[in-house]
């Protein structure tokens, strides 16, 4: 039967599972819009902005393993969206994009809201379709959510002219893909496995650093059991985060430029790396000339391109993880490293994290650690960028997988709102923490009519340094401490929660920390807090920018009572 | 880190924004393209590319492997360091006048090129050849004031079986 361009793409995103579109409305998107509601198994949640909706179905992506889509007229709508599709690309979501775009005839005429969408998202796509033929609808759209959601997942763009949408095609859902250039896990290589057993099962000193690529293939369980055969100690980077417990003995915290300082340590001191899904991003590993200078370095993940690219690698093992490590994991010794261990956990004894000082008022890292105590650790949490996003990192304790939601690679301020609607989206039963610094928040802070007209029950507490806290520290630290309009007047966010329609309450002592996360976590709905913390708290343990993850900066004078 | 000339050859999918989304890699990754030929291959659907990048043979392979993730790259690889054969073509239109057309013609000759235009005040000489050739023949000819140079860039393959 003949069907239009707009009802073969909501049939085909049926077909691929797809039951949240995030998105708003616009003159090239119309007739898409017009045939939603012949389709009630699409739920469309209206955002205030575009870069909201890309980063919305980045959360529920990050959730469900399954590509989010978020849908925007042509023009703006589609220049809107690229900071969203960045962050996927960065951080390696699955995310179908799909863009109206001007009928046909006009492309190229620099006509009303014309913008070549596939040429400026080239760089930040894993791949982009420009459809000219209503016929080729369906086929595309099943590559696109193929491509986005295998090998290393990432952004696609479906780029539509207005005609493409109203003229009608045979609508065949093909049950296959033809992708000639698009190679897909290979198989793990035996060789490089016996050769990464003899490695682990020879070292002394080893170190695991665990990324987002085990989150990505889910391979919690073969991760756990890889490390408690061999009795490796682990640390994560940033999103590796919630691969792996962290009331775990063997579990060390994160490494990097805000990693736990016994972490970086342990990394420094350690004999073997053992890499698994993660890239050596900058901020992981600090001046790579001086990185894990004693090891030799066995590196995991499914992207060939990522074996070498920011440091020489001893072992590379190119596949998913999770067959990787079911492998690996029949290779490798049971082992103790009990000397070993008891140096990393001396290290911990010496430079714990310290989430409350006696001289200080309200400071952010009691709050997170409430948070945690309140939630019993089960939140999921959902960060902003900046200091606030390192204190949730630092003062969490996750132990429930994938429970750290945060914008890695690109660092996009605002993220925490719009992702945390789509993470809560995602899991309604789970409670979700949206933890926003006080500039950030103002980046998206449209969003609260989403959350409010939606009823996303999530809790927002802010993080609120009246600063841009960050960026702050590194003026105190770095420029002394000339603060070039770093410190932020702010409107009162209860007043602009509550004009939402968003109870809300303003939290400035200690003392009011727990009954207002209480007030939250009772309250059935959205809520939001804005805690008041100290403006002039820095992050600690803190790497000197630019140097090795020796270089390490701590809190002068720590207290040794740790709390944590 | 030893710099010098690689070839790249690549079988790519003939689809519209093929040649953008390799060329925009090259740029990303800050690469500078010495040449870049494309045209029809063997497999109808699929066209040939032959690419000539500066730089050493890491930043190369981390290129090379950036292309091959590329979906509409079939297959990518560096031939610099294998045995291939090359060849370039170029058109050069030199003047000419009743005095030096002689002289033009013999030097063509040596270099098996032809003179593929004629006009009243210049030639117009077409060369095959690898870059070195090209180059040298321009070289002899510019004493007799070149108006026009067009190169494809080169072409390349690998000799023998595969
Ligand atoms: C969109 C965007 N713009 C600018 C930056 C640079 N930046 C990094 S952290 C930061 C300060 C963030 O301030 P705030 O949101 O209040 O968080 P805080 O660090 O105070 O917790 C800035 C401006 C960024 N990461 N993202
Ligand atoms: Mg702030």
């Amino acid at each position: 039967m003949k069907k239009t361009g707009a009802q073969i793409l909501c049939e085909s995103l049926i077909k691929e599972g797809v039951e949240v579109i995030f998105g708003i409305l616009g003159g090239s998107v119309l007739p898409i819009y017009d045939t939603l509601p012949q389709y009630p198994q699409l739920r469309h949640i209206l955002v205030r902005h575009e870069q909201a909706a890309a980063h919305a179905a980045d959360g529920y992506a990050r959730i469900t393993h399954r590509a989010g889509v978020c849908l925007a007229t042509s023009g703006p709508g589609a220049t809107n969206l690229v900071t969203g599709i960045a962050n996927a690309y960065m951080d390696s979501v699955p995310l179908v994009a799909i863009t109206g775009q001007v009928a046909s005839p006009f492309i190229g005429k620099d006509a009303f809201q014309e913008i070549d969408i596939t040429g400026i998202t080239l760089p930040v796509v894993k791949h982009s379709y420009l459809v000219t033929d209503p016929a080729d609808l369906a086929g595309v759209v099943k590559e696109a959510f193929f491509i986005a959601q295998t090998g290393r997942p990432g952004p696609v763009l479906i780029d539509i002219p207005r005609d493409v949408q109203v003229n009608e095609a045979e609508f065949v859902y093909p049950d296959k893909v033809n992708l000639p250039g698009y190679k897909l896990k290979p198989r793990v290589n035996a060789a490089q496995i016996t050769k990464a057993a003899e490695l682990i099962n020879a070292a002394e000193r080893p170190v695991v650093i665990g990324g987002r690529g085990i989150i990505i293939s889910q391979a919690y369980q073969e991760f756990r059991e890889f490390v408690e055969k061999s009795q490796i100690p682990v640390v994560t980077t940033l999103l590796g985060i919630g691969s792996f417990p962290e009331n775990h003995v063997l579990s060390f915290g994160m490494l990097g430029m805000h990693g736990m300082a016994y972490a970086n340590m342990a990394v420094q001191n350690a004999d073997l790396i053992i890499a698994i899904g993660m890239r050596f991003d900058d901020r992981a590993t600090g001046d790579t000339s001086t990185f894990a200078p004693q090891a030799r370095i066995l590196h995991i993940d499914i992207d060939p391109a990522e074996i070498g690219k920011n440091l020489r690698v001893d072992i590379p093992i190119v596949g998913d993880i999770k067959n990787v490590l079911t492998t690996l994991n029949k290779r490798i010794d049971i082992k103790e490293h009990v000397a070993w261990i008891s140096q990393i956990n001396q290290w911990k004894h010496e430079y714990p994290l310290v989430d409350d000082r006696e001289d200080a008022g309200l400071l952010p890292q009691y709050v997170i650690s409430r948070i945690y105590e309140l939630t019993e650790g089960k939140a999921i949490m959902v960060t902003g960028v900046g200091q606030n996003q390192m204190w949730a990192a630092q003062y969490f304790q996750y132990v429930k997988p994938n429970s750290f939601i945060s914008s890695g690679g690109l660092g996009t301020m605002g993220f925490e709102l719009p992702a945390a609607m789509g993470v809560k989206v995602a899991a309604p039963d789970s409670v979700v923490w949206s933890i926003a610094g006080d500039g950030g928040f103002q980046m998206t802070i449209q969003e609260l009519a989403t959350i409010s007209q939606e009823n996303i029950a999530i809790k927002i507490a802010i993080i609120n340094n009246s600063a841009l806290g960050m960026v702050r520290q590194w003026q105190e630290l770095f420029y002394s401490r000339r603060y070039v309009d770093t410190l932020l007047w702010n409107p009162d966010f209860v007043k602009v929660s509550e004009a939402y329609g968003i109870p809300a309450l303003k939290v400035t002592r200690k003392a009011e920390v727990v009954p207002a996360i209480h007030s939250a976590l009772d309250h059935s709905g959205p809520f939001l807090i804005d805690f008041n913390v100290e403006r002039e708290e820095n992050v600690y343990p803190m790497i000197v920018p630019g140097a090795g993850l020796s270089s390490i900066l701590t809190l002068p004078k720590v207290s040794q009572d740790s709390s944590f | 880190m030893l710099v010098v000339k690689h070839t790249l050859v690549a079988l790519v999918e003939d689809k519209p924004g093929v040649l953008n989304r390799i060329s925009s890699l090259f740029r990303r990754r800050n690469f500078n393209i010495d040449s870049i030929a494309v045209g029809s291959s063997e497999q109808p659907g699929f066209s040939r590319m032959t690419v000539v990048v500066r730089g050493d043979s890491a930043e190369v392979e981390q290129v090379r492997k950036q292309l091959d993730k590329l979906v509409n790259v079939v297959r990518v690889s560096d031939i610099t360091y294998v045995a291939i054969v090359t060849r370039e073509l170029a058109l050069i239109k030199v003047k000419a006048t009743a005095a030096t057309r002689s002289e033009i013609a013999q030097i063509i000759d040596i270099f098996r090129a032809n003179i593929i235009d004629v006009a009243a005040n210049s030639l117009t000489i077409e060369v095959t050849g690898d870059e070195e050739k090209v180059d040298s023949l321009i070289k002899l000819l510019r004493g007799f004031g070149i108006r026009e140079v067009v190169r494809t860039g080169r072409v390349a393959l690998t000799r023998g079986n595969v």
